[in-house]
């Protein structure tokens, strides 16, 4: 850790914060682009204009956007996104009620999927071009490229309707022992798993293959080397930035399928809470589940960033 | 979300197998290209006469057999309603297929005149337009898919328009660095000696020689495009009844997946081939292609 290197990470924290205050203001203002406003929509058609303009005074939506936009990001930062307009009930319980499940559901994943694809990836790396290799390559561009409840249902079909292994519906808030734990997971971590490993699979493979074309792996090979020690000793410990770079880009891909995911199997998590927000245009709830997956989002995005620097050998010497 | 692919380049940058075989290679190559052009192909066809050589309409109710298995009256089953899956399948061809390749259309034909126009331009108005694009990216897509809706609600038209503005600044990116490498070139140093109009050196000097990796990033793209739009309709937020792409198709009938029916797992099987026709192709036209120069 040196100087320059701090100096990188101080650059990059500083990037990330501008870019979420971009993505704030885009959120915002995307949301707020309806001349239609919350007041009229929380009373209804049969309101009179003066309650209307009453609540609309209570809410704030007489003050000119950007204004509102500051009053709004305030209240956010301190942790208090507003009312629900179709429930009456602060949105920060209700995501409070959810997010834990969610996180949950992305921990048990991460656990099952980092190691299985770390595994694929740099075996698949080391007997590049046999058929292992060409079997986890072609499994792998073909679950990136269809969609997750194309697995989702595939794997209800499998597990629930023909084996009869597992409920088709996860129950996770009453997962009480720890068969019934896996039972209600299994499913919705299957299919997560299916997409992230894909993903992951291939990027570290490309990591290690990358080190392997290298002149030290060639020198190596041509002093007589083994396979397995060249790959193990000598470019899995350089490929370690590259692959944790790898590993936490892949993990961003979690939130997009989790919102498929939670939806198939009905599971009560912040995807499905956005997605019953967007349906009933509950415009506060909606700001805040997305100011919260991009918040995961530019999080995860920046520790693949910072790792990337932190294992650039080449900023070491300097 | 899926933007993030074209900074790392992973759904087709797959490293060239072994040389050991070459020649096995590149026929294994124009294989799996032609099986991509027949998938793509056929269901382009069926975008076009799918309407026309349907057995049933798609909103006929045929029977009151629901969820029904393969047979003769319904060869790929029926739906929750009773109605003839094939046929569903058939029409639900050009809402998936006609809007994908709108939305792709328009993101890639912005995103490559925005990235000409940066990259010719240089600058200042090159920096301000790429760091402005980079925030957009930074903004799953998925997310900005549901923001949209939940404000303009789904029509066809927001649909078209929220799925090209998702991938726009992808396609920006990948155009802006082959615009910038051409743009350094001689013959365009040599028109611009000329005088000729920023206008002939885009179109006339520069696009022709950056357009076969914008198109197999326009291929991307649109697999893209097919997965976020049907996304959104398994979700029911995207193609509203009585119109139906393959994605509300599988959420119409998501009640059958307990009993396993084929309702479901038929439209998301067309999906599938679609996706991963298109990738086929693109993939081995492209690596053929390196393979010769």
């Amino acid at each position: 850790m040196n100087a320059m290197i701090l100096r990188l990470i101080a650059r990059r924290l500083l990037q990330a914060v501008l870019t979420l205050l971009l993505v704030s203001a885009g959120v915002f203002f995307i949301t707020n682009l309806l001349p239609g406003d919350a007041a009229q929509t929380a009373l209804g058609q049969a309101a009179t204009p003066e309650t209307v303009a009453a609540l609309r005074l209570q809410y704030g939506l007489d003050l000119p956007a950007p204004l509102r936009y500051a009053h709004w990001l305030g209240n956010l930062l301190s942790g208090n996104p507003g009312m629900s307009l179709v429930n009456n009930v602060p949105v920060a319980q209700m995501i409070g009620g959810r997010l834990p499940a969610s996180l949950m559901l992305a921990a048990v994943t991460a656990l099952v999927s980092v190691p299985l694809a770390l595994f694929l990836g740099i075996f698949s790396a080391m007997y590049r071009g046999s058929f292992f290799d060409r079997a986890v390559n072609v499994s792998a561009v073909s679950m990136v490229s269809v969609p997750e409840f194309l697995v989702a249902t595939v794997a209800v079909m499998i597990f629930a309707v023909k084996l009869r292994w597992l409920s088709a519906l996860s129950h996770a808030g009453d997962a009480a022992t720890l068969g019934a734990f896996i039972k209600a997971y299994a499913m919705p971590v299957l299919t997560l798993c299916c997409v992230i490993v894909a993903q992951m699979t291939r990027m570290t493979r490309a990591a290690v293959i990358d080190q392997l074309r290298s002149s030290y792996a060639e020198m190596a090979l041509l002093k007589g080397v083994k396979r397995t020690r060249i790959v193990l000793r000598h470019a899995l410990p350089n490929a370690i930035g590259p692959i944790a770079n790898a590993v936490a880009l892949s993990l961003s891909y979690l939130l997009g399928g989790v919102i498929i995911v939670e939806s198939i199997f009905n599971y009560p998590g912040i995807a499905t809470l956005m997605i019953d927000a967007v349906t009933t245009r509950d415009m506060p709830l909606v700001q805040a589940c997305s100011m919260i997956f991009c918040a995961g989002y530019l999080l995860l995005v920046l520790t693949a960033d910072v790792l990337a620097i932190v294992s650039n050998p080449r900023l070491k010497t300097r | 979300m899926k933007a993030l692919h074209d900074s790392t380049g992973s759904p087709a940058g797959t490293p060239a197998s072994p040389a050991s075989a070459p020649a096995r290679r590149v026929r294994r190559h124009s294989t799996m290209a032609w099986i991509g052009m027949v998938i793509v192909g056929f269901w382009i066809l069926m975008a076009i006469l799918g309407p026309s050589i349907s057995p049933y309409d798609a909103t006929a109710i045929v029977d009151t057999d629901v969820f029904s298995g393969m047979s003769h009256k319904f060869l790929l089953g029926s739906d929750y309603l009773g109605r003839d899956m094939l046929s569903r399948i058939l029409f639900g061809t050009r809402a998936t297929i006609g809007l994908a390749l709108a939305a792709t259309v328009l993101a890639s034909a912005t995103g490559t005149a925005i990235a000409l126009f940066a990259a010719f331009s240089g600058g200042w108005r090159d920096a301000v337009i790429s760091r402005a694009l980079d925030a957009l990216i930074s903004i799953p897509s998925k997310m900005f898919a549901l923001m949209m809706v939940a404000t303009f609600g789904s029509s066809m038209l927001l649909l078209v328009l929220t799925a090209a503005i998702t991938y726009m600044p992808g396609a920006y990116r990948i155009a802006r660095s082959l615009a910038v490498n051409v743009q350094a070139m001689e013959y365009v140093q040599a028109a611009r000696a000329r005088g000729e109009g920023v206008w002939y050196i885009m179109t006339v000097e520069m696009l022709p020689n950056m357009i076969r990796p914008v198109l197999a990033d326009f291929g991307l793209r649109f697999v893209y495009v097919v997965l976020l739009l049907s996304g959104l309709s398994f979700l029911s937020l995207g193609v509203q009844p009585p119109d139906a792409d393959w994605g509300s198709l599988v959420r119409e009938n998501i009640s059958g997946l307990g009993e396993g029916a084929l309702a479901v797992i038929m439209p998301a099987l067309a999906i599938a081939s679609l996706t991963i026709g298109v990738n086929l192709l693109i993939d081995n036209l492209r690596s053929k292609r390196a393979a010769k120069e």
